[in-house]
C-alpha cells in the first residue's frame, strides 16, 4: 500500500505547513506583553493551573498587565502571606495532589527562603518515590543585578538549582522565548524553576501569532558567525548580541547559542557550533566559581575538547557579592565590553 | 476507650495496631541480625493515634508523612512484604529501593509524600489541601508531623495559610516526646519549645486545637474523626496534639528492643513483664490498654487476641522472607525516576 503511505506523508506535510503558516505569521511586541499572554494562554488552557503570587512583572510599570489576568481568573489567582516556604512547599504539594501551579517566588533571592521545599522536596519527590509522584509546579523568579540591587537582591541562583537534580531549569532571554518557554512549562510534569530577569521586559522582537510553545531542551541559535561560539543565557544574550554587532564591525563573526533550558541541556547544539568554530566564550550572569559557565566550560572541554583551536572563556559575575554603588556594580557585572574583550582574546 | 464503632471495624483497627507492633518488632530483630537499612525510625507506641486516624482516610483523601511512616503506611494497608522490601532496598519495594525507611511513599493509598525533613510534611499536606478545596472536592488532607516540626518556621507558616484559606486539613501533630530525657547520652533528645501547650500555638491562628491523649485509640478517634467532619463541610483546618510517652524501644537513637518483643499475656499477667524497661508497657502501652479494654468490654477473648497475634506474627514472618528474597534493583536503575 504505498499510495496509502505516500497521501499520509503528503497529508502530514500539508498540515505542517498550514501549521507552519500560521505559527510563522509574526508581529513585534514586548517581552513583558509577551509574558503576559502566555500566562492568560494556559490559565485558559487548563482550569488546573493557579497562580500563587502575581508579581510575574516585578516592580515594572508593566505590571498592571496583570491586573486584567486577576479580574479574568479571580478564584485561581492566590496572594499568599509573605511565606515562601510555606507557599512553594504548598505549591509543591498541591502539585502532587493534581493542581498545576504557577508560584511566583518574585526577586530569585527569596528562593532561598524555600530551598529546602523546592530543591529537597519539589526536586527529590519523583525519584525518591520511585516515579509515582509527579510535581507538576513552576517556581517563578527574577534573577540577576537588576540594578541598585545589591548583595541581597541580585542573586542568580541558577548555578546552585542545577546541582540540585530534579529540578528542570528555564531561562528565556526574547519575547518570543518567554511565552514559548512558559507555555511548554505549564505543560510539564516536573518542578520546573522558571528564571527571568526584569531588565528584559522591555525587549522587543517577534513574536508569532498563534498557539505555540519552545520545548525544553533545546538550543537556538540567535545569531549564526563562523569564528566565535559566544553560549549565553537570559539577559546575557542580549549583552552578547550587542557585542556580536560591534565584532562584526571589527570584521569577527561570532555565533551567539542560547541554551534556553539548562536542564534539559542540548548539549549537541553547543558542541555543533564549537565545531564550526573551535572558539568558546560563555557568558553568565552567576558568579565565576562553580557557576553555569564553569559547568558549560567544562562539558565543552569534556566532549569537544578536539574542535577547540584556544583555550575556553568565561565571561562572569566575580567573585564578590553584589555591591550596591553604580561604578562597583558595573565593575562586576558582565558588560558588552567584557563580551567583546574575551573574544577578542581569542582571535587576536 | 474504644472508638465508637462496628466490632468488625474495631477488630480490624485492633489487627491493623498488631501489624504495626509485629512488623517493626520483626524489622528490629532484622536489623540486629546484622541488616543494614541505615538509620531508621518505628513507630512503636504510637500505634493508637496513627491506626485510629487514618481509618477515617476516604477514597481522594491525602497524606503526608515524616521519617517515621511505617505506622501510616500498614494503617492504611499497605503490604507489610513490599513495605520490608523498600526498607530492605529491594527492586520489589515501593518505592522500587530509592526512597527506603524514611521515604516510603504509596500513592495509590493516598500518600503524596514520606518527607525525612523535620516540618517538610506540613507545606505538603498543606498543599494536598489547597489541591482538594480548589478540585472542589470534599478531601481532607492528613499531616503528619512530631512534635519537632512546631520548632521550624515553616509551620507557622502553613497553618497561616492554612487558616487564612479554609483549607481542609488536619495537623496531626505526634508528640512522643513526653517525659522525655532531653538529650542524654546516646539517647534521643526532647522537644524543646518554650510553649507550654503545643495548641496554643494552633489556637493564636484561630485553628481549632485540642490535645488527647496519644495511646487511647477512643480518644484520637473522636477528636480526628471532628477535625475530618470540620474539613469535609468546609470548615478549614484543625489541630491535634496526640501525646504518646516515647516507647524504650525508640528511647535510643538506634531502635532496640530492650525489653524483648511485647507478649499480649502481659495485659492480664503484669507480674511477667521484665523489671529492665517494663513500666512503659505497664503504664503507657496503647497497644497493651486497647488490648485490655477490647477484653474488658467482652468484645474478644484472651484467645482471640492470641489468636490474632498468631497469625500477624505469621503474616510477618512471610513479609520478612519475601523482602530478603527480594533482588535489588539494578545498579544503573539508579540513574531512572528523576524526571516524570
Amino acid at each position: 500500500m504505498p499510495w496509502r503511505v505516500l497521501t499520509q506523508i503528503l497529508n502530514v506535510q500539508w498540515m505542517m505547513f498550514l501549521h507552519k503558516g500560521k505559527v510563522d505569521a509574526m508581529r513585534e511586541i514586548s517581552y513583558a506583553e509577551a509574558k503576559v499572554e502566555a500566562l492568560f494562554e494556559v490559565m485558559r488552557a487548563n482550569e488546573r493551573v493557579h497562580l500563587i503570587g502575581n508579581m510575574f512583572l516585578g516592580l515594572s510599570p508593566r505590571r498592571t498587565l496583570l491586573t486584567r489576568l486577576r479580574e479574568e481568573f479571580p478564584s485561581r489567582i492566590f496572594d499568599p502571606p509573605i511565606s515562601e516556604a510555606g507557599f512553594c512547599g504548598l505549591a509543591a504539594g498541591a502539585a502532587m495532589a493534581g493542581l498545576r501551579a504557577i508560584v511566583d517566588v518574585t526577586t530569585a533571592s527569596f528562593l532561598f527562603q524555600a530551598f529546602p521545599q523546592v530543591v529537597n522536596e519539589a526536586a527529590n519527590a519523583c525519584y525518591m518515590s520511585g516515579g509515582q509522584i509527579h510535581v507538576p509546579v513552576v517556581f517563578h523568579t527574577l534573577h540577576g543585578i537588576r540594578g541598585g540591587g545589591a548583595a541581597q537582591h541580585s542573586h542568580s541562583p541558577q548555578a546552585m538549582l542545577w546541582n540540585a537534580p530534579g529540578l528542570e531549569i528555564a531561562l528565556p532571554s526574547s519575547p518570543r522565548d518567554v511565552k514559548g518557554l512558559l507555555k511548554a512549562a505549564a505543560g510539564r510534569d516536573n518542578p520546573i524553576v522558571f528564571v527571568d530577569h526584569a531588565k528584559l521586559f522591555e525587549v522587543r522582537g517577534p513574536v508569532p501569532e498563534g498557539d505555540y510553545v519552545i520545548p525544553f531542551g533545546q538550543a537556538d541559535v540567535k545569531r549564526s558567525g563562523r569564528d566565535v561560539t559566544v553560549v549565553a543565557t537570559s539577559l546575557m544574550v542580549q549583552r552578547a548580541l550587542k557585542a556580536s554587532t560591534e565584532l562584526a564591525t571589527k570584521g569577527i563573526e561570532v555565533e551567539v547559542v542560547d541554551p534556553r533550558t539548562l536542564v534539559p541541556l542540548d548539549k549537541k547544539s553547543i558542541l555543533d557550533s564549537v565545531a564550526k568554530t573551535g572558539r568558546l566564550v560563555v557568558v553568565d550572569e552567576c558568579h565565576r566559581s562553580c557557576g553555569v559557565a564553569a559547568e558549560i566550560a567544562a562539558m565543552v572541554a569534556e566532549e569537544g575538547f578536539a574542535h577547540l583551536k584556544a583555550p575556553i572563556k568565561r565571561v562572569t559575575t566575580l567573585d564578590v557579592p553584589i555591591p550596591f554603588s553604580r561604578p562597583l556594580e558595573t565593575y562586576v557585572e558582565v558588560t558588552e565590553e567584557k563580551i567583546v574583550e574575551a573574544v577578542l582574546s581569542l582571535t587576536r | 476507650m474504644i472508638p465508637d464503632l462496628s466490632r468488625e471495624k474495631i477488630l480490624a483497627l485492633y489487627k491493623t495496631m498488631l501489624t504495626i507492633r509485629r512488623f517493626e518488632e520483626a524489622l528490629i530483630k532484622l536489623t540486629k541480625s546484622g541488616v543494614s537499612v541505615g538509620h531508621f525510625h518505628v513507630y512503636i507506641g504510637q500505634e493508637c493515634t496513627g491506626a485510629p486516624a487514618l481509618s477515617l482516610h476516604e477514597p481522594g483523601d491525602t497524606i503526608v508523612t515524616t521519617h517515621r511512616n511505617h505506622g501510616h503506611l500498614l494503617a492504611r494497608g499497605a503490604d507489610p512484604g513490599r513495605l520490608m522490601a523498600e526498607i530492605l532496598g529491594r527492586a520489589t519495594g515501593y518505592n522500587k529501593g530509592k526512597g527506603g525507611t524514611l521515604h516510603v511513599t504509596v500513592r495509590e493509598l493516598g500518600f503524596l509524600s514520606s518527607s525525612g525533613i523535620i516540618g517538610g510534611s506540613l507545606s505538603l499536606a498543606t498543599g494536598g489541601a489547597f489541591a482538594a478545596k480548589q478540585k472542589r472536592t470534599t478531601g481532607v488532607s492528613f499531616c503528619f508531623f512530631g512534635d519537632g516540626a512546631v520548632e521550624e518556621g515553616v509551620f507557622y507558616e502553613c497553618i497561616n495559610i492554612a487558616a487564612l484559606w479554609s483549607l481542609p486539613v488536619i495537623y496531626l501533630c505526634e508528640n512522643n516526646s513526653q517525659e522525655a530525657f532531653a538529650a542524654s547520652a546516646g539517647e534521643y533528645p526532647g522537644s524543646t519549645i518554650a510553649a507550654p501547650l503545643l495548641t496554643g500555638l494552633a489556637e493564636a491562628f484561630k485553628i481549632p486545637a485540642t490535645a488527647v491523649d496519644g495511646s487511647d485509640a477512643g480518644g484520637v478517634y473522636k477528636a480526628v474523626k471532628e477535625a475530618v467532619v470540620r474539613a469535609r463541610g468546609g470548615r478549614g483546618p484543625s489541630f491535634i496534639e496526640a501525646k504518646t510517652v516515647r516507647s524504650p524501644v525508640t528511647r535510643f537513637l538506634w531502635p532496640d528492643l530492650v525489653a524483648g518483643e511485647m507478649n499480649l499475656t502481659w495485659v492480664w499477667d503484669p507480674k511477667s513483664i521484665p523489671q529492665e524497661y517494663g513500666e512503659w508497657h505497664k503504664s503507657q502501652d496503647g497497644l497493651l490498654r486497647f488490648t485490655r479494654e477490647l477484653i474488658e468490654t467482652g468484645l474478644v477473648t484472651q484467645d482471640v487476641v492470641l489468636g490474632m497475634d498468631r497469625d500477624v506474627r505469621v503474616e510477618m514472618d512471610k513479609a520478612v522472607h519475601y523482602a530478603v528474597a527480594s533482588p535489588y534493583p539494578d545498579p544503573e536503575r539508579a540513574m531512572d525516576d528523576v524526571f516524570a
